[in-house]
């Protein structure tokens, strides 16, 4: 594998990480919101 | 002049530093050990589907979600800590840390953080006693089990094989906020379907397990006191997996199938008690995960309203 194609690779791979975080990350505020809403006896 | 041309190999060797490397999204997946927790998050989510009370379907995910993230974590904390056995394993070697395509400390640090965020959701979502039972879970596979006893004894499996068998009380008392006989009975179910699972595995990897100084029972008593071993278990399940039905938290159908599948189990015992190669033990692998599979669907088969409402029998 060629030094060009490794570097590639490792930008992919930094940008589909980052992807996954960002996704996580919505996630996780989507499911407190959520768990919230359900606590508080809004959404029964 | 084309660039130099480098192997993967010689890549991996060049990583010195954490920010050498650069894992997949897959590596972190794998960390989890997903198969594992297939199998953790059904019969959690069996446990909270058989517990008398009502639970909102969104928390109920909730709490599936976190018993599913706590064993993904305590499974990625035990491939950090078992990196170099890992290494020697034929099964394992192709894992992300002894593959070298991701950082020790990304691993413990991506597992401690899952950790305490499922413990934490648990228990701002659900109730203490759950997130409790998930900690302890947690910290009883990770300290007792990989760090304290996996190295030392060939007992390893059989007292460790108590962190596997929390998800469904897990889930019990995520719906009820308590422990009852009837969730230890679901808990007593895995703890001793554990042992002969896990050794019909090591009596056709002994190799690996050898060379990895792992001692487990095969290794350091041979393979026909495993056999044993395993035989004697399959007669302990027998009560144990009708004892649900026993506690009226089944009915009657789970109460036979219970019946039918320990003799099955038995009888697989019995094949590798009496073969004197690896096929017999591989099948009963294979039919131990069936085994345990069947039996937590056919109890929430059995509770399920409306579906046995056969005239004469009180499902």
């Amino acid at each position: 594998m060629s030094e060009l194609a490794l570097m590639d690779d490792r930008q992919r791979r930094i940008r589909s990480r980052n992807r996954a975080l960002l996704l996580l990350l919505l996630g996780v505020v989507a499911l407190f919101y959520l768990i919230a809403l359900v606590r508080l006896g809004v959404w029964s | 002049m084309s660039p130099p041309a480098l192997d993967t190999a010689t890549v991996a060797l060049q990583r010195t530093t954490p920010a050498d490397f650069v894992p997949a999204v897959g590596d972190y997946f794998a960390l989890l050990k997903p198969r594992v927790m297939s199998l953790v998050v059904f019969t959690g989510f069996v446990g909270l589907y058989l517990a008398p009370g009502h639970l909102h379907p969104l928390l109920a995910a909730v709490a599936v979600l976190c018993i599913a993230v706590g064993a993904g974590a305590a499974g990625a904390i035990n491939m950090w800590y078992e990196r170099d056995i890992d290494a020697l394993m034929d099964r394992t070697r192709h894992r992300p840390l002894p593959a070298g395509r991701m950082a020790p400390g990304d691993a413990l640090g991506f597992g401690a953080v899952l950790a305490v965020s499922s413990v934490i959701v648990m228990g701002l979502a659900l109730n203490p006693v759950a997130a409790a039972l998930l900690a302890l879970a947690i910290v009883f596979y990770v300290f007792v089990y990989t760090i304290g006893l996996k190295r030392r004894t060939p007992q390893n499996i059989v007292i460790g094989g108590a962190a596997g068998a929390f998800p469904p009380m897990i889930g019990w008392a995520a719906v009820t906020g308590q422990v009852s006989v009837a969730s230890l009975a679901l808990f007593a179910l895995i703890f001793f379907w554990t042992p002969p699972h896990f050794w019909a595995l090591s009596l056709y990897r002994a190799g690996d397990y050898a060379r990895a100084g792992v001692p487990m029972l095969p290794v350091v008593a041979g393979k026909a006191e495993t056999k044993k071993q395993m035989l004697l278990y399959t007669f302990v399940l027998w009560p144990v997996a009708l004892a649900p039905a026993l506690l009226h938290a089944t009915g009657w159908l789970y109460g036979a199938a219970a019946l039918v599948l320990s003799a099955l189990f038995t009888l697989c015992a019995l094949a590798v008690w009496r073969d004197a190669g690896d096929r017999a033990a591989r099948r009963m692998f294979g039919f131990s995960l069936l085994y345990l599979f069947l039996l937590f669907a056919l109890m929430a088969i059995d509770r399920a309203p409306g579906l046995l409402a056969i005239p004469g029998f009180g499902a």
